[in-house]
């Protein structure tokens, strides 16, 4: 992956966090995926054909999403089916927003949605897949680019 | 107004709802797909709809297309994370009324609406 095209991935991140909440999420430094997997509560993959072929996965904590969750529907009650939901929308509002970059013929799949831990994410990740951490209000997520 | 939801997210069709009842639309329905949605367009025949384009079994481009076989009268909204140029441009083509990117606001959203709805609200 190209450097604009990471850059491309933070600014969306952030440009979401901040157009919803209103409070700025911190990037971290971006490095390579090793063999071990670092995953939080719930998982949401994509997975990209067309232009580029791969996946990219958001991963983020119960409490990260309930907060977050609470900027959309204030303070309405959001049970663990709500929180799976908004996983797979959040990985497809960031790779969906990415076509800005990318062009019409990234395709983006509908999300897959894991909750816990997960040993590795290999399924659809093109090598090297880049993690993006990220940090809003006292949480911690993390974004994974796999794309050839 | 009769109104549709359509979005495969429940977090956004519930968010939707939420954002548009001052509008005092009448809610036929929300679907989570493009084929339950036609279903619902079929028997309810709304108004508006706002029209997901990522989604399972039948995407909102093809749900598009064939709600404006149906009724070209129909005010469709598509809210989609799609946000290239060509997207919206073919949602446009094909008989949308508007284009809103997600992620959105409640004022985004409910500028949207009034637009949509013109001088009919």
């Amino acid at each position: 992956m190209k450097e604009e095209e990471i850059k491309g991935f933070i600014h969306t991140v952030t440009s979401y966090f901040n157009q919803i909440t209103e409070i700025p999420a911190i990037m971290g430094l971006p490095y390579i995926k090793d063999n071990k997997t670092v995953t939080y509560d719930f998982t949401g993959v994509i997975g990209i054909s067309g232009n580029r072929k791969g996946a990219v996965y958001f991963t983020a904590s119960k409490q990260l999403l309930l907060d977050f969750g609470h900027f959309i529907l204030g303070d309405d009650q959001l049970d663990d089916d709500a929180l799976y939901d908004l996983i797979g929308e959040m990985v497809n509002t960031i790779t969906g927003n990415m076509r800005e970059l990318f062009g019409s013929t990234f395709t983006i799949s509908v999300p897959i949605i894991m909750k816990g831990t997960i040993e590795d994410i290999v399924i659809q990740l093109k090598p090297p897949v880049f993690i993006i951490p990220i940090k809003w209000k006292e949480h911690t997520c993390h974004l994974g680019i796999g794309l050839e | 107004m009769k109104l549709l939801i359509v979005d495969d997210s429940n977090i956004m069709r519930r968010a939707i709802e939420k954002y548009v009842k001052d509008f005092k639309l009448d809610l036929i329905g929300t679907a989570g797909d493009g084929e339950q949605a036609l279903a619902l367009f079929k028997t309810h025949s709304p108004d508006v709809v706002t029209l997901d384009i990522t989604m399972p079994k039948l995407d909102g481009i093809s749900c598009l297309k064939e709600m404006m076989k149906i009724n070209p009268r129909c005010r469709v909204l598509i809210i989609s994370a799609l946000k290239d140029p060509a997207t919206s441009l073919s949602a446009l083509k094909y008989g949308a009324k508007g284009f809103l990117p997600k992620p959105f606001t409640e004022l985004q959203l409910k500028e949207e609406i009034l637009e949509l709805l013109g001088d009919t609200k």
